[in-house]
């Protein structure tokens, strides 16, 4: 077993599979992002987020999330430098001038560190707030889930006002589009790394994975941008 | 009517591995367009052995696109400005009168420098003898539809069998990665019933002798497919990784 994950194609597949639980991840994030939207107040929003805390399962989920990143991250950054040793010091002084490679595809690791920088950020907002340290905003609400009335925590608030700064704003646009480029190759790398692709699924690949990744960075922006402009007071 | 250009050579030129390179420079009068690039380097080294200098050495053997000998990254890309061409089938009519052409070994940590233009490329040898043996039944000649094989497999193991070990695709490849070429020397037995009995032991040797040599980890940018001469394709390489997981698998 360690020999398979210490071959060159073992550490791709740990990139490939800790990506693909990250996309998984990203939807159910987008999914309930998008009660944002929801014109409510926030009850929806805060029905998700308070069962997103509490069902046992979703909590069990957590940490391996933090592994999913932390082996994504360890191993980009362990594969990228593996692979500048190989390539060697010498550099074509004509250039490169191959047609028909994305850009994405070279620039893995520096689209990475973007949603990184973004994460930590994202993390010390939320995550920590209202895991750690609590916050006034989160202070409780009553809602009723399913014709019950239940107090929880009023993250919608906490969301609401950070989204009223624009630098912050403008920050989640960026870690956004940095994603949606990551995924523009990352979705197909990603099957073609554990094997599921040839000439025709290529294709298919390409298009879905585009579509989805813009599908991710957009509606991250969106959200983040609507919120800011049309959700404040 | 036959036409003719002068052309400027900037030419890696390197006393040996361990020496430091640079480039030299060489100005080639009526050069005819009609002339192959490796034509055009037999005269640049006549003409240096004429004057006592010492002439440019680079590889080269069939000249037909068949043997992988000849190699050269020329203005940015392994074996010229021409496509699904080898170099010594690149015409010195892809180039334009009074042009620079830079004329560069592989460069990569696998390949590495000889003489000038000539890089070691006997980590490809190590490779392929790391696929070991593959078993043939002796015996009659089999008839003609015993083992049946479907055209669409033949198809593309013919496609792969392609391959040629020129190295293009470690030249160009970002990650200095190996993966097309062992994945096109995976696949070329992979569809066959021929050798299956060997599959899975080959599939995994020939990667571990791939990391064994230092080469990249395949992040699947396609730079690869793009300058293969022989067109071989990165779906190869999804096969490869199939056939190197699953034989891990059965482990
Ligand atoms: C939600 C966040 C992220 C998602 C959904 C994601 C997804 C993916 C996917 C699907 C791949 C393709 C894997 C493959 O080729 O087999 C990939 C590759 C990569 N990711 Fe991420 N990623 C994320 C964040 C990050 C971060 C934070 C880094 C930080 C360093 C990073 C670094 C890389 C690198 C270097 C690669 C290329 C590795 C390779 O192809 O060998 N990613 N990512
Ligand atoms: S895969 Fe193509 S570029 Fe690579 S060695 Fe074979 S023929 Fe050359
Ligand atoms: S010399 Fe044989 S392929 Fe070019």
């Amino acid at each position: 077993m360690s020999s398979t994950l210490g071959s060159s194609i073992g550490k791709k597949l740990l990139m490939s599979l800790s990506g693909l639980f990250l996309i998984m991840f990203l939807v159910v994030h987008l999914t309930v992002n998008s009660f944002l939207l929801i014109p409510d107040g926030g009850e929806f929003f805060n029905a998700g987020a308070h069962f997103m805390a509490t069902t046992p399962a979703i909590r069990l989920i957590e940490p391996l999330l933090a592994i999913g990143f932390l082996v994504h991250i360890l191993w980009g950054v362990k594969l990228t430098i593996e692979n500048r040793r190989a390539r060697g010091n010498a550099r074509y002084a004509s250039g490169k001038k191959t047609t028909g490679v994305t850009w994405a595809s070279q620039n893995m690791l520096v689209l990475g560190i973007t949603v990184g920088a973004f994460l930590v950020l994202h993390i010390a907002q939320f995550w920590v707030k209202m895991k750690l340290t609590g916050d006034p905003l989160l202070d409780h609400t009553t809602i009723s889930i399913g014709g019950v009335e239940t107090e929880v925590e009023n993250a919608y608030a906490l969301v609401n006002t950070t989204f009223s700064y624009l630098w912050i704003v403008v920050v989640y646009v960026i870690g956004a589009i940095g994603l949606a480029i990551h995924l523009s190759h990352g979705f197909w790398s990603a099957f073609q790394t554990i094997g599921f692709s040839n000439e025709i699924w290529r294709k298919r690949l390409t298009v879905l994975g585009n579509i989805f990744a813009w599908l991710m960075g957009l509606g991250f922006s969106l959200i983040a941008v609507l919120q800011y402009f049309f959700y404040q007071g | 009517m036959e036409n003719t250009i002068n052309i400027k050579l900037k030419v890696w030129r390197q006393a040996g591995p361990k020496a430091k390179g640079r480039f030299e420079t060489f100005e080639l009068k009526n050069i005819s367009t009609d002339s192959s690039f490796l034509e055009m380097l037999d005269i640049l080294n006549e003409q240096l052995i004429n004057k006592g200098e010492e002439p440019v050495a680079f590889d080269h053997d069939c000249r037909e696109g068949i043997c992988g000998m000849c190699s050269l990254y020329i203005n940015g890309r392994p074996h010229g400005p021409d496509d699904d061409v080898t170099t010594c089938q690149l015409h010195m009519r892809k180039f334009k009168d009074g042009q620079t052409i830079t004329i560069e070994p592989w460069r990569s940590a696998g390949f590495p420098v000889i003489k000038d233009l000539i890089v070691d490329r006997g980590a490809f040898d190590k490779i392929i003898a790391a696929g070991g043996y593959v078993s043939v039944n002796t015996g009659g000649v089999p008839d003609a539809n015993a083992l049946p094989i479907p055209k669409p497999n033949a198809d593309e193991a013919m496609d792969a069998a392609s391959c040629i070990g020129c190295g293009a695709c470690v030249a160009a490849c970002k990650n200095g990665s190996a993966m097309l070429f062992v994945s096109a020397k995976v696949s070329q037995l992979a569809l066959l019933p021929q050798g299956k009995v060997e599959g899975a032991r080959r599939a995994k040797n020939m990667v571990a002798k791939m990391d064994e040599l230092g080469f990249g980890n395949c992040t699947n940018t396609g730079a690869c497919e793009v300058e293969c001469p022989k067109g071989i394709s990165l779906a190869n390489i999804a096969r490869l990784n199939r056939e190197f997981l699953s034989a891990k698998a059965q482990d």
